[in-house]
């Protein structure tokens, strides 16, 4: 069984830093994202059984904890890697990031 | 509104290329079952929901919809990059390449395209949230027989986790089901 993984291609917008390689910048975008989908899952499934159990103090607390810890890591991935989010979501540095690659089909 | 996140819900890696698998992955795209079925039912049953609790869970469902969809898009996007013309024709996929190159579209694996017959709203809240668990059931269906197609591991991981948000789903609208009901039978009674 294959199992290799397709191996990823530098993001064009990620300049490789001193000493650091261009595909470790990648392996620390994917894992900074896998934190923010790991979180943002636990968000999405406490927020659909909320949306059945609106009385559910445990799972409410349980939500609201997420929240901070998620907003976190998308500051510290976006500080990095450029705006998650368009629409006055999310500042941009100068020019504008959010039409850079790479895009959620390329990773 | 809907505002766009940069990212996928659930990451998508692939082996390789492999056109044979994307073929019958499309339907979870376009087909019948598909997350654009899911998504576009949800989003439009919300506006005849008396309750609460019902607009609110289509609001989310159908939004978390439209994120399968996109990995759904992905995966398809990923097995068909870089493939030739004639390897698309021998898995299958000709008549796709002869009418979007390797662009997508909503069809299902014949190549029946997307038609809004798919889904139904009757304004019947019991009605539409029957059809919305019924959806569910067969969208499960189709993963896994997606899975039992899979020859591609990375690829049987990304279908087995939305194999699972549709059980959740399903689990979620039997809920709404209940509350509507009491919510029906108590209005009833005033």
């Amino acid at each position: 069984m294959d199992n290799k993984q397709e191996k990823p291609q530098t993001p064009e917008t990620v300049k490789p830093e001193d000493g650091i390689k261009a595909e470790n910048i990648n392996n620390l975008r994917e894992q900074m994202l896998l934190e923010i989908q790991q979180l943002e899952f636990t968000a999405i499934e406490l927020n659909l059984y909320l949306d059945t159990h609106p009385d559910d103090q445990q799972a409410l607390n349980l939500y609201n904890s997420v929240v901070p810890q998620l907003r976190q890591c998308i500051e510290a991935y976006e500080q990095r890697f450029g705006p998650l989010f368009h629409f006055g979501m999310s500042t941009s540095r100068q020019p504008w990031q959010w039409i850079c690659s790479p895009w959620p089909w390329d990773l | 509104m809907w505002v766009y996140q940069k990212k996928l819900e659930y990451p998508v890696r692939v082996s390789g290329p492999n056109p044979r698998l994307a073929k019958v992955i499309i339907t979870q795209y376009g087909g019948p079952d598909g997350e654009l079925s899911a998504s576009l039912r949800y989003l439009n049953q919300r506006y005849s929901m008396p309750t609460d609790k019902a607009r609110g869970l289509l609001t989310d469902i159908g939004t978390e919809e439209l994120a399968h969809m996109e990995i759904v898009a992905t995966i398809f996007y990923k097995l068909t990059r870089g493939v030739s013309p004639e390897q698309m024709q021998a898995a299958g996929l000709g008549g796709h390449y002869a009418q979007h190159n390797h662009a997508l579209f909503w069809s299902d694996p014949e190549g029946v395209p997307w038609i809004a017959a798919y889904v139904q709203a009757t304004g019947d809240p019991i009605t539409d949230l029957t059809e919305d668990m019924n959806a569910e059931q067969k969208a499960r269906s189709t993963y896994e027989h997606l899975i039992h197609l899979s020859d591609d591991p990375c690829v049987t991981d990304v279908l087995r986790f939305l194999r699972q948000r549709e059980v959740v789903h399903f689990q979620r609208f039997g809920e709404a089901l209940n509350d509507l009901q009491g919510f029906l039978s108590s209005k009833k009674v005033f």
